[in-house]
């Protein structure tokens, strides 16, 4: 994929907005908090970091692969993948509806292209990607596995047992993302389940932990992702801690777990999609 | 054309209320019942007793293997405690943990389970839990309740903070009929006969029987006389009653919101086929995930609604 400005990069995450919005909306539920945060992410991934094979063929051979362990940000995943080129954006419209591949949460046996696992139940994606990274270096395949996980799924010890194998594996061809949005379903990470200094605890687990401290700024998160990248292949596994804000994009959403599960209704979805401006066209 | 129905509702609600509003009456009535949850304290409507009782509610976030690790500590302690995530994550999330920790232990933990079922709707087959029945009632030591509509719900969970050792308590996400009486006395362990029937018996857990009501409503228009039976308490089984009513009308159904695999048709095949064997059609999920949907649309899809309930019960009576 031929590189884009960061005018049209701040478009497409403009249009993936909306298409959350819209997407959670027409079926009056699922997840748009943690996608609207993760836009500048999910862009800068697909349009400017991940080198994918042009045919979108499913082998993941020779090409970097993405992974998404917090499968409730579906709408954001799915909107990129298609806008990406995966699949027809057209097909957006058919997000949780009964016989579609874009299901609630992201699965495999609709065979949906960009999607080579199920998730939705936390705490295991970073599990897979270690799997699909030794794999990789069994092939001297020198491509890397990317992967999202949210902050709040990081109180699952699965994780942690994850963390501690990367490091004595070394597996380095490997970047792990944090949502560190500060929110989960019933409130505030720090109130729900602290999670305290995560840089030191990554550190202390054997990780080079870079920050990205303006996650939902696309610059910035291009920065971090290229910081992370030069510290592959170095002996240890690579986490990113992405500061992002939940609802980023929209006034009354951001900064609030209130809407981490819960659709805007007509009004209020009128109002959300004043503030972004339609750029590449709603699905 | 309207249908007869023996039981009717002015009023729909989702069994997880019913579950949040028996918590907070069982943690009122006795000081050791304590509450957990991981992340999901809206979802599982258990807001007010932690309100209430803030010292004897505790957030675990997100990490069900520890939360059921510090029930069966707190069980030591002489607490009751009441543990609620989702039923995916209530289960195979944590098998091993109930297993060794709860159930092999014998400890006095509720472990209750939202949003089972295809009936959760949207979320799709990673949150659609519908082995968990097969897999709690094989443990030994475990009581499994299914329970059908929000008052049937309540007083569930009111009797299992009164029953001493484990207890799978499953319920759901979709507002539902509310059919049963306010005031019900729940026995565990004991089938509730809702309606009496010669022809066949129609055996219901959970969302189902009301679809087994209607079923009942529409079988009777052809002159077929369903009886309808109620079996909140998948474990231990009502064996008598089962018994005694196929004695009676020759051939059953059993109707579930879970795997045919494993599940309440299961068991009643083993007692069946033990003390009198006889024809059993199943009315459940067919060895195979489910999807994104409306509730409406996956039990139609998956053939758990009543019209599938009338068309096993024609092809039960057709083997009789
Ligand atoms: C194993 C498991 N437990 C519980 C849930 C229910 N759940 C879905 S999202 C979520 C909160 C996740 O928090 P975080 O990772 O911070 O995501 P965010 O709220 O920021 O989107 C929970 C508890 C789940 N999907 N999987
Ligand atoms: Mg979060």
């Amino acid at each position: 994929m031929e590189k884009q400005s960061i005018e049209q990069l701040q478009k497409i995450c403009t249009q993936l907005r909306r298409d959350v919005l819209r997407m959670v909306h027409a079926v009056q539920s699922g997840h748009p908090g943690a996608p609207l945060g993760c836009a500048e992410f999910f862009v800068a991934l697909y349009f400017d970091q991940l080198r994918h094979n042009p045919d979108f063929k499913m082998d993941g051979k020779g090409e970097d692969l993405f992974f998404l362990s917090n499968g409730h940000l579906s709408a954001g995943w799915y909107s990129v993948l298609s806008r990406s080129g995966y699949f027809p954006v057209s097909e957006l419209k058919t997000f949780r509806k009964l016989n579609s591949r874009l299901q609630g949460h992201p699965a495999t046996h609709e065979h949906l292209p960009g999607i080579r696992v199920a998730s939705g139940s936390l705490g295991q994606g970073l599990s897979v990607a270690l799997g699909v990274a030794q794999a990789k270096k069994i092939d001297k395949d020198d491509k890397l596995v990317y992967i999202l996980m949210g902050d709040g799924e990081l109180q699952e010890g699965q994780v942690w047992e994850a963390a501690m194998y990367a490091a004595h594996h070394k597996v380095d061809n490997l970047i792990a993302t944090v949502d560190y949005n500060g929110q989960q379903i019933d409130g505030p990470t720090d109130k729900i389940m602290d999670l305290k200094n995560l840089k030191a605890k990554w550190e202390a687990f054997g990780w080079e932990v870079i920050e990205t401290k303006e996650g939902n700024d696309l610059k910035s998160v291009i920065e971090g992702l290229e910081k992370a990248k030069a510290f592959t292949g170095k002996g240890k596994p690579v986490l990113n801690l992405l500061y992002t804000e939940m609802g980023y994009g929209v006034d009354f959403m951001v900064g609030t777990h209130k809407w981490h599960g819960s659709p805007p209704n007509d009004e209020q979805l009128a109002k959300a999609l004043g503030q972004l401006e339609e750029t590449l066209g709603d699905y | 054309m309207s249908l007869d129905l023996k039981f009717t509702f002015t009023e729909k609600k989702d069994t997880r209320s019913g579950f949040g509003d028996g918590f907070l009456e069982a943690g009122r009535k006795n000081p050791n019942v304590v509450g957990l949850c991981a992340d999901l304290i809206g979802s599982l409507k258990m807001g007010d007793f932690q309100k209430e009782f803030p010292e004897r509610f505790f957030q675990t976030g997100i990490a069900e293997a520890n939360m059921i690790g510090i029930s069966a500590g707190l069980a030591i302690g002489g607490k009751i405690p009441f543990a609620g995530t989702f039923a995916n994550f209530a289960t195979g999330r944590v098998y091993d943990q109930i297993r060794q920790s709860v159930a092999y232990s014998d400890k006095n933990v509720k472990i209750c389970a939202s949003h089972a079922g295809l009936t959760l709707g949207e979320d799709g087959a990673t949150h659609q839990i519908l082995e968990d029945l097969g897999m709690m009632k094989m443990l030994p030591h475990m009581t499994v309740i299914n329970p059908c509509d929000y008052n049937q719900t309540k007083a569930a969970t009111l009797a299992i903070a009164e029953h001493e050792g484990p207890v799978y308590l499953r319920f759901g996400r979709p507002s539902w009929p509310i059919f049963t009486p306010a005031d019900q006395k729940f026995e565990i362990g004991k089938a509730w006969k809702m309606i009496d029937g010669k022809d066949v018996t129609i055996f219901a857990t959970g969302h189902l029987v009301w679809e087994a009501v209607v079923a009942e409503a529409m079988l009777r228009q052809e002159g077929i006389h369903a009886e309808v039976i109620n079996i909140h308490t998948i474990k231990p089984l009502d064996e008598e009653a089962i018994l005694e009513s196929v004695k009676k009308t020759g051939c059953a159904v059993s109707a579930e919101e879970h795997q045919i695999n494993g599940g309440l048709g299961d068991s009643i095949a083993q007692t069946l086929i033990r003390h009198n064997p006889a024809p059993l059609e199943y009315v459940g999920v067919n060895d195979s995930f489910g999807e994104s949907g409306t509730p409406t649309q996956l039990l139609e899809k998956y053939g758990l609604n009543a019209e599938n309930i009338v068309k096993a019960a024609k092809r039960a009576l057709a083997r009789k």
